[in-house]
């Protein structure tokens, strides 16, 4: 007997999740930052690539679980850092991870106030490696935020859902 | 005026002390945590203290609790990501004086600061 084999379900983008971190993302680097940004296009995730050599992660607990993580390359990620902290940092200082962890833990805070479910927020994890992923839970959509700005570009991942 | 910044961000502490360094006359006092919060109220006191929520070790809602037990006058402002109207009823039950929410222009923290010493100053 043969046995029909269902294609994958298709994902899609949950809209109510994600839009608040565009939101979000806008706010705080227009906000703390002083960098005027541009919010793209946000798309499902499908492969791995690209790899980011800078990342802060913030995971989500409660009525919303998953992460999301603000990805950068590296000398987006300096010009950035030095526009938030009003210092030059070098990738190794530990101050630099202190104000990428900052700028991760404030969009991600900014966006759960908009979600309808109350969840919270871990302290951020920050990643500091060129060509670098971030493994995401399986069975989420990872949606990809790309923002733009006058000193590069950046990527917030959003790998979120509803707890139940 | 002695003022204690607790935030587990020495970037958020930097920009604080930016902020209100403009005001002029504050001698500043930083802590990580709640813990280290404590520690330093052990041996100083303070006329303002600006205390972040989310912290590893004692977290700032904790934090403004343990203060209140002892010290019902000292000013405290909360500065956080936790913008929830829950949250701030939490907080203010606690026992904060005011609130700003992450991210916030330089010059909300300023008046936010002005407005809650001017307040405590009539009452």
């Amino acid at each position: 007997m043969a046995v029909e084999t269902l294609p994958p379900k298709p994902q899609t983008i949950d809209s109510t999740l994600v839009l608040p971190f565009m939101k979000s993302a806008r706010e705080v680097f227009n906000t703390m930052v002083g960098v005027a940004t541009t919010i793209g296009k946000p798309h499902l995730k499908m492969q791995p690539a690209p790899t980011y050599d800078v990342s802060g992660i913030v995971g989500f607990s409660g009525n919303v679980v998953g992460s999301v993580v603000v990805s950068f390359q590296s000398s987006c990620a300096v010009a950035l850092v030095k526009a938030f902290s009003g210092t030059e940092l070098a990738l190794n200082d530990p101050d630099f991870a202190d104000a990428i962890g900052e700028l991760a833990n404030m969009i991600a805070g900014a966006a759960k106030k908009e979600f309808d479910l109350i969840c919270n927020i871990t302290v951020p994890s920050i990643i500091i490696g060129c060509g670098h992923t971030v493994a995401r839970l399986s069975g989420v959509p990872c949606v990809v935020i790309p923002v733009s700005t006058p000193v590069g570009e950046f990527a917030v991942e959003v790998n979120i859902k509803p707890a139940k | 005026m002695n003022v204690l910044l607790v935030d587990d961000s020495r970037t958020m502490r930097n920009i604080q002390k930016r902020v209100l360094d403009a005001m002029g006359g504050i001698e500043f006092v930083e802590a990580a945590d709640g813990v280290e919060a404590l520690k330093c109220m052990e041996t100083k006191s303070f006329d303002l203290i600006l205390v972040d929520w989310n912290m590893p070790n004692m977290d700032g809602l904790t934090l403004v609790k343990h203060i209140r037990l002892t010290n019902k006058t000292v000013p405290l402002i909360m500065v956080t990501t936790e913008a929830e109207k829950s949250r701030i009823i939490e907080a203010i039950k606690a026992g904060v004086n005011n609130y700003v929410v992450k991210p916030f222009k330089p010059e909300d923290l300023s008046q936010r600061v002005s407005q809650t010493l001017q307040q405590l100053k009539a009452a």
